[in-house]
């Protein structure tokens, strides 16, 4: 059977012909071999600091490397090319959302979230570039991250509907085999996927497969939806990377002090003329 | 005996009052399924008790009807702060939308102040060096200017960088004090609500795990490299039978506690006391400051979940807001000054 499944994996890959793909289903296949060690109450344990290894901060679509849009980082601020993390190649953006997502490119300086401190939303709190930790219990996981001390509630027992709207969204997860599935909702409009500008609306869906793929890594598959910006839903996929470092921990990264005198210098008291 | 007794009235006094040790039967936590004293769920450490024993009270327990009107008392003068027509009711009207702490749970306590030890109930006298660096910490505010003159100026609060909830200590946030608690081997988690602020205690291996009777080492080094400093320190706890003990150094010095400086030690102590309450006692060591440790006294009573996100920086208008007017006033006072000028010029022509 297994067996089978993969010969199926190969044979799809060869019929659509795409080497990247093909890549893909041997994850997939991995992913499905391994059976991740069980926490205290029996699930798969995915309790550890995590972190990508990946340029989708700057662009989860495929992109050369190019200069830094701040010009005194020099090579220090440049960006490093990226093969891209969206399945497919290219995110189905509506005619229209397609033209804001290169206005705010453009704009990106002054407009990008990360840039202010806010919090980064889903899933690019996941593949931002500072780990985060999961904790697991038997009702709630937290996900835990560094960058502006972001945090996620995954609700698997006590779950509701998103009381209002909020940056980092309202999470439900359920386990399905090896697999956290967490299904987010109640977003608000305001935060992006990447520094390259790609966005979403308040429409936002997304749903995460965490799947172990080995004792230390974890298949990160994503599906985004969202009527308002996108003709289709899409996937983005990509592994998380485990610190096994003894000393490993989250440390503050409390960034609203690093960025009040961007946001709030012109209003400074001037000194009397 | 006669705190036996005062146990004793105190829980006649309140059901939702914090036992103290005396009155307290032997309870035990339910446990997690890796077998840690369960600390689990919402909880609020909302409180009317001063920390410091009010001038003029000499007991260290005050009897119910006084714990009463004390707190009658206090509610007043937090629904003062709505007057209406005063900047505090446009900034917020604590009772409208329900942020006063008397509309909902907070924790009722006979005690006359948090602070156990000094038995004063006072936090202990400053050393020199304590007093310097306090005049010094006041000289250098000073020169950032003014609450209005820039954000830095302003409050930490203001700011949105951190508020008093997630401490260490924990203390009553003045609203939304409320917290969450994950455990999960090796680690017990606290996310407060205010700016959503997480610790994340490490526990010690040879404690986290079935051997709760294990003693820390407790020599006193930091818990990582001095240069490491943060705001909210860095946490490391044990098990000690039914309670958990939290060591946190690392402090940035940066958010004073009642004063406290960058060799600050925190060591708090969580017991699940009840299926409702956590007894929670903190002990505040910092030798540079104080001329001798001091130790408060406070609970945790369950609440109602979820927390929801509280984006403060993100919705900061606020702090934008108070700095465009605190320039337009200056740019009019400018103006005024300048026609009264050329009007005094006019009239000596």
């Amino acid at each position: 059977m297994m067996r089978n499944r993969f010969l199926v994996g190969i044979v799809s890959a060869a019929v659509v012909g795409g080497a990247w793909l093909a890549m893909d289903s041997v994850m997939a296949q991995q992913a499905q071999a391994y059976r991740a060690p069980r926490t205290p109450d029996g699930k798969p344990n995915l309790n550890g600091i995590w972190q990508t290894m990946n340029t989708a901060n700057w662009n989860i679509e495929a992109h050369p490397a190019g200069p830094s849009p701040v010009r005194e980082l020099g090579a220090s601020g440049a960006v490093p090319g990226g093969l891209g993390v969206v399945e497919g190649g290219e995110i189905p953006y509506l005619p229209e959302a397609r033209k804001k997502r290169q206005e705010n490119y453009a704009n990106r300086l002054k407009l990008d979230p990360e840039i202010k401190c806010y919090l980064p939303g889903v899933p690019r709190s996941t593949y931002q570039g500072m780990p985060f930790q999961i904790i697991q219990s038997t009702k709630h996981i937290m996900l835990v991250h560094e960058f502006a001390g972001a945090v996620r509630t995954v609700y698997l027992t006590d779950q509701t509907e998103a009381p209002a709207d909020s940056w980092m969204g309202w999470s439900n997860g359920r386990w399905e085999g090896e697999t956290l599935v967490v299904d987010t909702k109640g977003f608000n409009d305001l935060s992006w996927f990447d520094r390259a500008g790609n966005f979403h609306s308040d429409a936002l869906h997304v749903v995460e497969r965490f799947t172990p793929r080995s004792a230390e890594t974890i298949n990160y598959e994503v599906t985004i939806e969202d009527p308002k910006v996108f003709s289709r839903p899409w996937k983005m996929s990509m592994p998380l990377y485990k610190h096994v470092e003894r000393n490993a921990q989250i440390l503050e990264f409390r960034c609203v002090e690093f960025v009040e005198d961007l946001l709030y210098g012109h209003l400074r008291k001037q000194p009397a003329k | 005996m006669k705190r036996v007794l005062l146990g004793a009235v105190a829980a006649v006094f309140l059901a939702a009052s914090v036992p103290s040790a005396q009155q307290t039967r032997p309870y035990k936590a339910p446990r997690t399924p890796d077998g840690q004293p369960d600390l689990q769920g919402f909880w609020t450490n909302s409180t009317y008790t001063p920390l410091e024993r009010p001038d003029g009270v000499t007991k260290t327990h005050y009897t119910p009807e006084e714990a009463e009107a004390a707190i009658k008392l206090a509610i007043q003068r937090e629904s003062a702060q709505t007057e209406p027509g005063t900047t505090a009711d446009v900034h917020y009207d604590f009772s409208q939308f329900g942020l006063d702490r008397s509309q909902s749970l907070f924790v009722r306590n006979l005690r006359t102040s948090l602070i156990v030890d000094p038995p004063n109930g006072k936090i202990p006298p400053m050393t020199e060096e304590g007093k310097r660096r306090t005049a010094q910490r006041e000289a250098e505010q000073k020169k950032l200017g003014g609450r209005w003159d820039s954000a830095e100026s302003n409050q930490l609060d203001d700011r949105c960088l951190i508020m008093a909830g997630p401490g260490p200590p924990m203390m009553d946030a003045g609203y939304n004090s409320n917290y969450h608690i994950v455990q999960s081997p090796g680690v017990v988690m606290i996310l407060t609500e205010m700016i959503h602020d997480v610790r994340i205690v490490t526990l010690d291996p040879s404690t986290s795990s079935g051997s709760p009777r294990a003693q820390s080492k407790g020599d006193g080094r930091m818990l990582v490299d001095s240069k490491v400093r943060q705001w909210m320190g860095v946490s490391r706890g044990r098990w000690e039978g039914e309670t958990l003990v939290v060591e946190t150094s690392n402090f940035n010095g940066k958010n004073p506690f009642r004063g406290s400086d960058e060799n600050l030690k925190v060591i708090e102590r969580f017991t699940r006391v009840g299926d409702d309450t956590i007894e929670y006692k903190f002990t505040i060591d910092d030798p540079t400051m104080w001329t001798r440790p001091w130790t408060a006294e406070s609970a945790m009573k369950k609440t109602a979940g979820p927390i929801f996100e509280h984006a403060c920086h993100e919705g900061n208008f606020g702090l934008y807001n108070t700095l465009v007017g605190a320039r337009l006033e200056e740019k009019k006072a400018a103006e005024e000054r300048r026609q009264a000028e050329e009007a005094l010029k006019k009239g000596s022509k």
